[in-house]
């Protein structure tokens, strides 16, 4: 299986924050290296691939990527049929002038964020930003009859944007944060089936993260595992942010640092980096809040944790952009962490 | 469908050949010219000869560049420095894809994460300085080997059906008017037809100065594809044109104050043949009439469009019907010219 190609489907597919159930449904159908295949009462997605230890003593480890993304949501319907929207999820609103959408309604409908033609903006206008309450969606219907026929309040709306290579191995798309992170997972479990492991290792694709890491709340609390480890997308470089608050694009996972990461599972990551001569980065996270390993970490009487960062460009915009030889890196770092766990490790984790 | 590609077709400016040399092979494998010129500044100039051989010299034209993006500067980490070709909201750009030159590579218009924002800062339209092409590359030699500077950047926006009877996809501003000439010259008249495809619109008209003054018509029109602003929050008066009104007519816009005689013409022909027409409201913008006008000795010009929403931006909007009837009341016009007296 293509996991490069099957990135740029789930890229495309619609997803938002409450509603992943068919691209859900989409990643267990394209994951062959799962023993078990299930979803919790959220629509967590859980791909359990067995370790070869005995059932008593086999350690949990839990994967978590989410695979909802940021979206629109239908607030009005004008009496011209133009279609007024929210966000859910934190869009940037400069992003979203003038581009093509689907109106996910009784059927999917292709739509335009309308903007005025330059010919009739005032000099005024240019210089400020157009705010999400004023824009209006054009699904090429004239009136609210026709619209309501098909579209009611409430109903979600995704950006389209085709999948694109570009250069070398990067690729650019609408939902890379965090299907990034589902990719990462699969070739984890696509590496692990070529090697012997002794822990389950349940990779969760895991919902509701942004807007308030909810998936991987529950899904952790029906897991209970030994370790958590969430891999999601990371500040790629790039102008305008400052060398230390960016990972650095094509060297590798940014291996995360902070409250949110036990420290022996820092090390031992990093070491597993050097010994298979994997490139990563260091990356300080002091204020943990936005992944699913805040979660995780306080589930029950507390799970070690940490995080692996992919980096991307452009994160919340429609054009976020991967070099997917990272992706593989992530994956195979991952791989082996988990191959060359053994119980004395984990043991250690429970005492500082 | 030529519509489709003759949208999906790239030509800013200055660099125009693809969409000319698609409207030239179409035109030779049809065979619906009896001369092809191309000029020195890459106007396609056409010659249909009328069914009688004299009659007044009527040139119809419709520009082929659309608005698009220039490289200026490569930079050493392999970014993309540009600036626009033609007007363009700037507000628009980010978040997109591009087509960069002539092997349209591809690339992305990004910025920075929300999360990496001041609130203030989603109140500033990104501007020049903070936007770049990203081709995926790492270094400048990488990204020099692929594309250099003074190579134009497109939307890489696909053309297709839309809602109601409607039509979506880049450049309509003029395609589509080129579209529209393609139609009329499936016909003969019984005048001598020039039709030009013009080049440099966008920048200030400089095909049609070149080509106006090469045919030397007697009356011209020029089809457009024009700002149709019928949306939210824009009233009545501003809204220049609606969708599915049929055709607009230019009373006057800053480029010209067309023939008041030939537009009352054009006027009747939509009346006789039932075609719905509209006055273009507003005075905003200019067209290749501007130039034709003072071609010489001075030239009665009228001008045709149709209405489009979202010009100039990486996705417009258009009604089928408008299209049809646009084509329908050109031909019209022309086919009933000598019976009017050649109007003038």
């Amino acid at each position: 299986m293509d996991i490069k190609k099957f990135l740029c489907e789930m890229s495309e597919s619609p997803g938002i924050s409450g509603y992943e159930h068919d691209l859900a449904q989409k990643i267990s159908e394209n994951c062959p290296w799962a023993d078990e295949t299930r979803s919790d009462k959220l629509g967590n997605l859980i791909l359990l691939k067995r370790g070869k230890d005995d059932q008593n003593s086999r350690p949990k480890i839990m994967l978590a990527a989410h695979m909802d993304e940021i979206g629109l949501m239908v607030t009005k319907i004008e009496k011209e049929g133009f279609i007024r929207f929210s966000t859910v999820g934190g869009f940037d609103q400069r992003v979203l002038l003038a581009q093509e959408v689907v109106v996910h309604g009784k059927k999917d409908l292709p739509g335009v964020i309308g903007a005025k033609p330059p010919h009739s903006l005032t000099a005024e206008e240019r210089r400020r930003t157009v705010s999400i309450e004023d824009m209006f969606i054009d699904i090429g219907f004239d009136s609210f009859e026709k619209v309501s026929q098909y579209v009611n309040v409430g109903d979600l709306i995704t950006i389209k944007r085709d999948c694109l290579s570009l250069q070398g191995n990067y690729i650019t798309g609408k939902a890379m944060d965090d299907r990034v992170g589902v990719a990462v997972m699969l070739e984890c479990l696509k590496e692990l089936a070529k090697r012997e492991h002794i822990a389950d290792v349940y990779a969760v694709c895991t919902v509701q993260e942004e807007v308030g890491l909810r998936g991987a709340t529950t899904s952790t609390y029906g897991i209970v595992p030994d370790i958590g480890i969430a891999i999601d997308v990371g500040f790629g470089d790039m102008p305008g942010i400052p060398e230390y608050d960016s990972i650095k694009m094509s060297n590798g996972p940014g291996i995360t640092v902070g409250p949110q990461v036990h420290p022996k599972l820092h090390e031992r990551m990093v070491k597993t980096a050097r010994d298979w001569n994997i490139p990563f980065s260091p990356e300080a996270t002091p204020s943990p809040g936005g992944t699913d390993t805040y979660a995780m970490q306080v589930t029950r009487s507390g799970i070690p944790t940490m995080l692996l960062s992919v980096p991307i460009r452009y994160m919340h915009t429609p054009v976020e952009t991967v070099d997917y030889t990272d992706v593989i890196r992530t994956g195979r770092l991952l791989a082996l962490f988990i191959a060359e766990l053994d119980h004395e490790f984990l043991e250690g984790l429970k005492c500082f | 469908m030529l519509l489709k590609r003759l949208s999906e077709a790239c030509g800013g400016p200055g660099k125009e050949s693809v969409v000319r040399d698609l409207i030239k092979q179409e035109i030779t494998e049809q065979n619906l010219a009896d001369e092809i010129i191309c000029d020195a500044i890459g106007n396609l100039i056409v010659k249909k000869d009328g069914t009688k051989s004299d009659g007044p010299k009527v040139m119809l034209a419709a520009h082929m560049d659309e608005v698009a993006l220039m490289i200026s500067n490569v930079e050493k980490n392999g970014l993309l420095k540009f600036k626009p070709v033609g007007g363009i909201d700037l507000r628009i750009l980010v978040g997109k894809s591009v087509y960069v030159g002539a092997n349209k590579v591809s690339g992305v218009i990004g910025a920075k994460p929300i999360h990496m924002q001041r609130p203030e800062e989603r109140n500033t339209p990104l501007g020049l300085n903070e936007l770049y092409i990203d081709l995926g590359v790492r270094s400048q030699e990488e990204a020099e080997r692929l594309v250099k500077v003074g190579d134009y950047a497109y939307f890489t926006t696909s053309f297709s059906e839309f809602g109601d009877n409607l039509y979506k996809g880049k450049a309509f501003d003029d395609r589509v008017g080129c579209a529209v000439l393609m139609e009329v010259l499936k016909e003969r008249y019984e005048f001598p037809l020039y039709v030009a495809f013009t080049v440099q619109e966008e920048i200030g008209l400089r095909g049609s100065t070149v080509a106006g003054y090469t045919v030397e018509p007697d009356l011209a029109l020029v089809i457009e594809g024009t700002a149709a602003n019928d949306i939210p929050d824009s009233k009545e008066h501003q809204q220049s044109t609606n969708l599915g009104k049929g055709p607009a007519l230019t009373m006057m816009d800053r480029s010209v104050i067309p023939n008041p005689r030939l537009v009352s013409e054009i006027l009747k022909v939509a009346d006789e043949h039932k075609i719905p027409v509209q006055i273009r409201r507003g005075t905003q913008g200019g067209t290749d009439a501007g130039k034709i006008q003072g071609t010489k000795g001075g030239v009665p010009v009228a001008v045709i469009s149709v209405p489009c929403r979202y010009i100039h931006g990486p996705v417009s909007v258009m009604n089928k019907n408008d299209y049809n009837n646009t084509i329908e009341l050109v031909k019209n016009f022309l086919k009933t010219l000598e019976q009017r007296g050649g109007v003038l």
